[in-house]
């Protein structure tokens, strides 16, 4: 990897397990619809799942620089680990910076450290249209306990967690919008699948609908109100990851369009190949995706390590605009970048079978734009700039 | 001005309560203010007061409450 601007020896470990681990099991992951289960389990191995976790809990107290580095290290050799690995570090970002105080969650981000245990995302639900901010189903509150059930369209990797995220209402005469977030234990919770994931890409995210029946101690109940976590964490770390994961395939579809040049120009010594002038262009458009990630990561970071924690900044309208401008970009770079990749190897990029294929990175890059939907997204920012004066 | 408020909030926040009896420090949000909503009513009280809110009030704070969205015009209308 030539792009890891970092000596971090955790970084490196994540760029080793994409390299020896993730890559060499991409294709069976692609082509039978699994987890990447090899990949996942070095990463615990290697203690990369509490990476986030502060150092004065076990952790190893990594920032969202290095968490993007992972994520592109690993996306380069297989989406789906990359995808699996930042949704897991985005719920533990979630529980970092909003419940950092709170001894059950001090307790439960030290076991994450000795445990190493995965957690999923349990934001979707039937009946509010994809809009994350919205609940149908209530956390209902019985003395220390409560119960919640969730009808989830899609939890990636449900199936695989230990433990998971849920957004509700608040509670059952709370309206859609005033959510909570609560952490829900193995233990206390089943997941009955209601569907299958069989999808053009990033196949081993498996991500099905579920039916989630569980319950919980109150102290699992983040006390942030779920929409300012959203705005602080999940919606900057989720952009940000993202991006990062995708940059690691466009990374790695330019490498090999790159190699697949350096084949022409070999065979004609003298003479610039025309798929040179493709391969500029498109190196060119690299270059400005990863200029746009790394600055929206590093101006996150500085703003998350503010004595405020950058909060206001973060519930800004220009700062919602400008994430959600990075995920619209950086979605539809890569799809672009990794089709033009494509026309440089040509029919050796077509065939799955040769070593400049493309395929699969083209499949996995087409869901970029579809989770979040971007038309989605234009809708909120067209919103949001009626009233934004960027003056 | 208070009622002013009111008046646009019932028009166009959307809440899931009466906005005419709703405290003046009640959570908006609370209330069913989503943030989609909460621009039609920006939009509304630009219209009713004259004013234009700022970028650094775009923000959750200054539409929590109907104090704070009254503290939010005197500032803007005061000429400060």
């Amino acid at each position: 990897m030539t792009n890891n601007q970092t000596d971090s020896r955790h970084v490196a470990a994540a760029t080793r397990i994409g390299i020896e681990v993730a890559g060499p099991n991409a294709r069976s992951v692609d082509r039978d619809s699994r987890f990447p289960k090899e990949a996942l389990d070095a990463l615990k191995e290697a203690r990369l799942l509490s990476a986030f976790v502060p150092k004065e809990l076990g952790g190893l107290g990594c920032g969202m620089i290095e968490l993007s580095q992972m994520c592109q290290a690993l996306g380069a050799h297989c989406s789906s680990a990359a995808m699996v690995f930042a949704m897991h570090q985005i719920q533990v970002a979630c529980i970092v910076r909003h419940a950092g105080q709170s001894s059950f969650f001090r307790d439960y981000l030290r076991e994450i450290v000795e445990k190493q245990n995965l957690i999923a995302s349990v934001t979707s639900e039937a009946g509010v249209g994809g809009e994350m901010r919205n609940s149908v189903c209530a956390v209902e509150r019985q003395d220390e306990r409560f119960s919640l059930s969730k009808d989830a369209t899609t939890i990636s990797y449900g199936a695989h967690a230990d433990d998971l995220l849920v957004t509700a209402r608040r509670s059952p005469d709370a309206p859609a919008n005033d959510q909570s977030l609560a952490l829900v234990r193995k233990a206390d919770y089943t997941l009955e699948v209601n569907g299958v994931w069989d999808t053009l890409g990033m196949r081993g995210t498996c991500s099905p609908p579920f039916k989630l029946r569980s319950t919980g101690a109150l102290a699992q109940v983040l006390e942030t109100p779920f929409a300012d976590i959203a705005a602080h964490t999940m919606v900057p770390f989720s952009h940000v990851l993202w991006a990062n994961s995708w940059l690691g395939i466009a990374t790695a579809a330019v490498s090999r369009a790159r190699a697949f040049v350096r084949t022409q120009a070999r065979a004609k010594p003298g003479t610039t190949p025309p798929s040179a002038l493709r391969l500029a262009e498109v190196a060119g458009m690299l270059q400005t995706m990863r200029a746009n990630v790394h600055d929206v990561a590093a101006e996150c970071e500085e703003l998350m390590s503010r004595p405020d924690a950058g909060t206001e900044v973060l519930s800004s309208i220009a700062f919602a605009l400008k994430m959600n401008n990075v995920k619209v970009s950086t979605s539809q770079g890569l799809s672009d970048i990794v089709h033009r990749c494509l026309s440089i190897c040509g029919i050796m990029g077509y065939k799955n079978d040769s070593k400049f294929s493309i395929g699969l990175y083209l499949r996995d890059s087409l869901s970029a734009a579809l989770m979040v939907n971007n038309d989605r997204i234009y809708a909120t920012n067209a919103s949001m700039l009626l009233v934004l004066k960027d003056d | 001005m208070i009622e002013d408020i009111r008046t646009i909030l019932k028009e166009h926040g959307r809440l899931s309560v009466d906005a005419t009896t709703l405290a003046e420090d009640a959570d908006l949000y609370q209330a069913g203010l989503t943030s989609h909503a909460s621009v039609n009513v920006m939009l509304a009280l630009e219209g009713k007061f004259d004013i234009e809110f700022p970028d650094r009030m775009l923000k959750r704070g200054v539409f929590e409450s109907l104090a704070s969205i009254r503290g939010a015009i005197e500032e803007l209308t005061t000429g400060s």
